[in-house]
């Protein structure tokens, strides 16, 4: 059975799937449907959702078009989840590879260097990389991917470690294949499977960080990021609490599809689990 | 004893570790613009630059790069962390007072959050694929899902302000002027929301690991051997399964330990309790990087100090490893 | 004779999907007091599937579908689950393959064994504790008292069988199933093992179902014997008849397909000249080095010296632990031994730098042992057998060339080039990695337990393809195996290796004829139904 096919047998894959590409569509309407800056002044401040017709979602304490925003914050938060995905995964594949191939002293002095970063509590070094470097939004995103590099480089390391030993690659070696070769070629394209699942838990504590970040406002305050609601939101939460439930549900939403996809990635990569998530 | 043997061994090994941090955070830090002067001076409304020189040596910031590291280095391993500028008080005094609360956070977060998500990621293992575990795992992936910091002010919104159950924030009643028993009952209410922000996050987590160790373990062959011994399912689950399955739970501990840390900023900042990940955030808006220094170090120790913790529970659990197989 | 257990026409269906509808259809079986009926098959045959059904422990969606399994008149299918449980461990009880995974890791073994007791009986501690050791001692466990409160991963393995076993026999059960129990150990400890076995049940008049795929097993321990294929029963009878006057084909072809230890082919002539000449050969494990402390140090390779006659094949068998895997490893330069020389020709293989060991490695090469892992799932298998030249500077269509002829050599079809492995069978598999092995045209071939991995019909034929291989090319082949049926059959001279050490070698008649050091002579002795020579031969 192919890959699709066996994706498409379990429910919450599908439901992954389609709220996936609601966020997508979101996403990319956003310019269409909300052409202006989203962050500019709209209307009356404080407006309940459903009062107005032209604010489906009501406006924020600054008089903000929610709607506009959460559209706007979906393609940020996709964008810097999948760069900062893409930044973590490069490093913690590339450390986890050579660490699990040439074993030795390189694992030992690689390893240490993973250990560090993991030690340090991911938060609290993203803190210090935003104190030093600054907020703007490629800064976040590259301080994010470089706090997540450690669990992927494990992981790679472990999948190097067992298959290093499989006869297949100690054919490899007797054929006089090269260093190189083999680790990229033929290793790694059968390391990939679950490295790629992890992907999926990499971007969705990717979005989860910024909009943490957001939240206290250490996030680039000219972006339209959810994070960034929910803080604006913070000090009305008494009375219009919707300020900052609503962009809370749309993280919600979109890291629940990231998570659902991941792990019908998951089930489909290995079928003899079915049936058992 | 062994055990406690190979626990210290990795224990030692963790120095190179701090060490890297250390050394890497300080050298990260001299690129930031802006040092703790600038900052006194921000918040005094600027000052002039003969006065920066002097407040510069003072604080020893005119040296260079490696001799600072080295004093700085020299100065932990007195358990010396140095002097806020902000707080006009030892950092190692300003961390000792916040320590507590973060403390008492984390604890019960873990544990609550331990022994819920393994009874619950039990329960959905064994009515795999039935109702009970469709229901577990939809909430568990839910609140998995949700950031922390928006549960908290949902929390706050639905428990504070809308039932009046539970404070808002804060730490204690402040003025009310409890003692003892009711004092520790005050502090215990206004932790509840915090804590269980925190504990239905990571609940999660151990619910989603211990469900697929489980499913993975009853796949083993010394599950059929106990059943062909004519055990009955409960038996085979609780004498057998488990306590194999809780093997990559408890190393998950360890691996958590700093992301449960990372999260008490967070929840911390949403519900104005005075600890350790407040005076992070707090550190880094106010430019104090002696602070921020001081309480990385803090940090790792506290990871350190779990992860040997949750070593040693694992050599009991495994006796694979401490016959050093 | 009273059947004990008895199996009416017996059928398990599978779930759709499956590569055939049944697992088993319509077998029946009987099993007498006091004797051993071994259901012998190859792989596919359905004879594990015989077991679980027995115990009601099949796999989830596979179930009975008809037939009777009556214990001692009483028909096990009809008896709801509590019912069943109290037989499973008191009256029929089963022991497995692989005894490292069938024990639970993290309990000692006194209290698994004690756990039958705590299930079935309402014993004191102390009583069960008594007999748990009682029963250790029955089947003769060096030092049982230690043994009690040992995990299973500080035994041998051989060891841990014995402590199945005991756990199997605690409650005396009238039937034990036992599910290719010996498959995972030694010889020698394999043979230890077959005579506790049939010890105990002389001793308590057991009946035995005994499932395996080895004749030699089947030689030596059974009364009687059933033949399954594809899930029915293609012939059953005594051991006698079936060993020696078996009726239906495949019977004949599988028992045709056992190499015979008493009929060895006559010598073949032998080059005075070497191919390989290996002196000295020293491999260590286990120094410590700068950043771990030492753990226990093992010599794999101590002083080993054998040479490799051209165009002939050497035999080197041994046990695990021997050392023989070790010595090919270090042959091809997967390992890089310690000390002594590789001579190849006039290059010493031992001592060549990694850059000028890239040049020299197309002239020995490897066929390895597990036909799954050996060839990369990701990769069309032609182009597998052509990556060696490629990576050796030869252009990509005369490598495809190559490869081309190289399948139809080894008798595959050059057009399922395209394919990917796991669309082969396991026999395939290796004759793909016979001709990855020969595209670089080496003068020797190493084979590490090339054939341990196949089912014995699909065994003798790569046997018979390695052998008329070594005609066409003048091969020179170093043959690595533990089954010293294959070292008769296909080499001409044998080293045997004990404990990193070479303790005898000589030509195959010389040295399985007459064998002079007593590892050799122990080794001999245990292979299972070493008597027996197939009828035809």
């Amino acid at each position: 059975m192919s890959l699709l096919k066996r994706f498409g047998r379990s429910p919450p894959a599908v439901i992954g799937l389609l709220l996936m590409l609601v966020v997508l569509a979101a996403a990319l309407l956003a310019s269409t449907l909300y052409p202006d800056d989203p962050l500019r002044l709209a209307g009356r401040p404080l407006q309940w959702p459903g009062a107005n017709p032209r604010f489906p979602f009501g406006t924020d304490p600054s008089g903000r078009d929610i709607a506009a925003q959460i559209l706007h914050g979906a393609r940020v938060s996709l964008l810097i989840g999948s760069v900062a995905t893409v930044v973590s995964l490069g490093v913690g594949i590339l450390i986890g590879a050579f660490a699990g191939y040439f074993g030795g002293w390189v694992d030992d002095v690689l390893m240490r260097i993973t250990e560090a970063f993991q030690t340090l509590p991911a938060f609290l070094l993203l803190l210090v990389l935003v104190a030093v470097f600054g907020s703007d939004i490629a800064t976040v995103t590259l301080a994010i991917g470089l706090v997540s590099w450690p669990a992927t480089a494990r992981l790679t390391r472990a999948e190097f470690l067992t298959l290093r030993e499989r006869e297949f690659v100690q054919a490899c070696r007797t054929l006089g294949m090269g260093h190189g070769q083999i680790v990229f070629r033929e290793i790694l394209p059968n390391a990939l499977p679950p490295i790629i699942v992890y992907a999926g838990v990499v971007m969705a504590s990717s979005i989860l960080l910024e909009s943490a970040l957001a939240f206290l406002n250490l996030s680039d305050p000219n972006i339209a990021s959810w994070g960034n609601m929910i803080g604006a939101g913070k000090g009305v939460l008494r009375s219009q609490w919707y300020v900052s439930a609503i962009p809370g549900v749309a993280i919600l939403i979109t890291v629940l599809a990231v998570s659902l996809v991941g792990q019908g990635l998951n089930d489909a990569l290995n079928p003899r689990l079915r049936g058992r998530s | 004893m062994r055990i406690l043997l190979l626990a210290g061994r990795r224990l030692l090994a963790s120095v190179p570790t701090l060490l890297i941090i250390l050394v890497g955070l300080f050298l990260l830090l001299q690129l930031a613009p802006g040092d703790t002067v600038d900052a006194l001076m921000a918040q005094m409304g600027g000052g002039d630059p003969a006065q920066m020189e002097k407040l510069r040596s003072f604080y020893g910031l005119d040296a260079p790069v490696a001799v600072q590291l080295g004093r700085y280095l020299l100065r932990l391993i007195r358990f010396d962390l140095g002097f806020s500028a902000i707080y006009g008080q030892p950092v190692a005094t300003v961390i000792a007072e916040r320590l507590p609360v973060t403390l008492l956070l984390m604890v019960s977060a873990l544990c609550l959050s331990f022994a819920g998500g393994t009874a619950l990621g039990v329960l959905a293992a064994r009515r795999v694929n039935r109702w009970p575990d469709t229901l577990i795992s939809t909430l568990g992936l839910i609140f998995y899902a949700t950031p922390s910091f928006w549960l908290g002010l949902m929390g706050v919104v639905v428990f504070a302000v809308k039932l009046g159950w539970l404070p808002a924030n804060g730490f204690e009643q402040i003025g009310a002027g409890y003692t003892g028993v009711q004092r520790a009952g005050d502090i215990a209410l206004h932790f509840v929301l915090p804590t269980a922000t925190l504990t239905l996050i990571f609940l999660a987590i151990y619910l989603r690991v211990m469900r697929a160790a489980m499913l993975e373990v009853m796949t083993l062959d010394f599950i059929r051997t106990a059943r062909a011994k004519g055990v009955g399912e409960t038996g085979v689950v609780i004498r057998h399964a488990l306590r194999n399955a809780l093997l990559p739970a408890v190393t998950l501990v360890g691996l958590q330990a700093g992301t449960l840390l990372g999260g008490s900023v967070v929840v911390e900042s949403v519900f104005a309790l005075p600890g350790l990940g407040r005076l992070a955030y707090e550190s880094v808006v106010q430019r104090d990087l002696n602070m921020l220094l001081g309480i990385v170090f803090v940090s790792a120790l506290l990871v350190i100090t779990v992860n040997f913790c949750v070593d040693v529970l694992y050599a009991k659990l495994d006796p694979r490893i401490a016959t050093g197989r | 004779m009273t059947a004990v257990l008895e199996l009416r026409g017996l059928s398990v269906a599978l779930p759709p999907g499956a590569d055939r509808p049944f697992a088993l259809q319509d077998v029946s079986l009987s099993l007498q007091r006091g004797r051993t009926l071994c259901v012998v098959g190859e792989s596919g045959s359905g004879k594990s599937m015989t077991a679980g059904a027995v115990m009601r422990l099949l796999p989830d969606g596979v179930s009975v579908s008809a037939g009777q399994v009556l214990l001692d008149g009483t028909d096990l299918l009809t008896l709801p689950e509590p019912a069943m449980r109290k037989i499973r461990g008191a009256r029929i009880a089963m022991i497995f393959q692989e005894p490292m995974t069938a024990l639970n890791p993290l309990r000692p073994i006194g209290d698994q064994i004690a756990e039958v007791f705590r299930t079935h009986t309402d014993l004191s501690r102390a009583a069960i504790a008594r007999r748990t050791l009682a029963l250790l001692e029955e089947v003769r466990l060096p030092d049982p008292a230690a043994a009690l409160a040992a995990f299973p991963h500080e035994l041998s393995g051989g060891q841990r069988q014995r402590a199945m076993i005991a756990m199997a026999l605690a409650l005396e059960p009238e039937t034990l199933i036992a599910d290719e129990p010996t498959t995972a150990l030694d010889v020698t400890t394999q043979a230890q093992i077959l005579h506790l076995i049939r010890d105990l049940q002389a001793r308590r008049g057991t009946a035995v179902l005994f499932i395996t795929h080895d004749f030699g097993v089947v030689a030596e321990i059974a009364h009687d014997i059933a033949v399954m294929q594809g899930g029915t029963v293609v012939e059953q009878g005594p051991a006698d008849a079936i060993l020696n006057h078996p009726q239906h084909p495949y019977t004949k072809a599988l028992i045709a397909a056992v190499p015979p230890l008493s009929h060895i082919p006559p010598p073949r002539p032998i080059s005075p000249e070497a191919a390989l000449t290996i002196t000295g050969l020293s491999k260590e494990f286990g120094k410590p080095t700068r950043f771990r402390r030492a753990k226990r140090l093992v010599r794999a390779l101590d002083d080993v010296s054998v040479t490799l006659p051209r165009g002939g094949t050497l035999g080197i068998v041994g046990e695990s632990g021997s050392g023989k895997s070790t010595l090919a490893r270090c042959v091809v330069r997967l390992l890089d031994p310690d000390g002594g020389s590789i001579r190849l020709g006039t290059t010493d293989l031992a001592a060549l730098a990694p850059r000028q060991l890239r040049t020299e490695r197309s002239r020995i090469q490897m066929v390895f042992q597990d036909p799954y892992a050996s060839l990369n799932p990701r990769r069309r298998v032609g182009e597998l057998v052509a990556q060696g030249p490629m990576v050796q500077g030869v252009a990509r269509a005369e490598a495809f060339d190559r490869a081309r002829e190289l399948f139809g050599l080894v008798g595959l079809d050059p057009g399922a080039m395209n394919r990917f492995p796991h669309e082969f069978s396991g026999g395939q598999r290796q004759r793909i990695g016979l001709a990855r092995a020969l595209a670089l045209r080496p003068e020797v071939l190493v084979a590490d337990e090339a054939v341990s991995a196949l089912d014995v019909s699909v065994q003798a034929q790569i046997l018979r393809l390695l052998a008329d291989l070594r005609e066409r090319l003048g091969l020179s082949t170093l043959f690595i195996t533990h089954d010293l049926r294959v070292a008769a059959q296909i080499c001409d001279w044998i080293a045997v290796m004990h404990r990193g050490r070479v303790v005898e070698e000589g030509t195959v008649a010389a040295v399985f004829g007459a064998p002079q050091h007593e590892y050799t002579r122990a080794l001999l002795a245990s292979v299972p139904g070493r008597g027996w020579a197939p009828p035809g031969i």
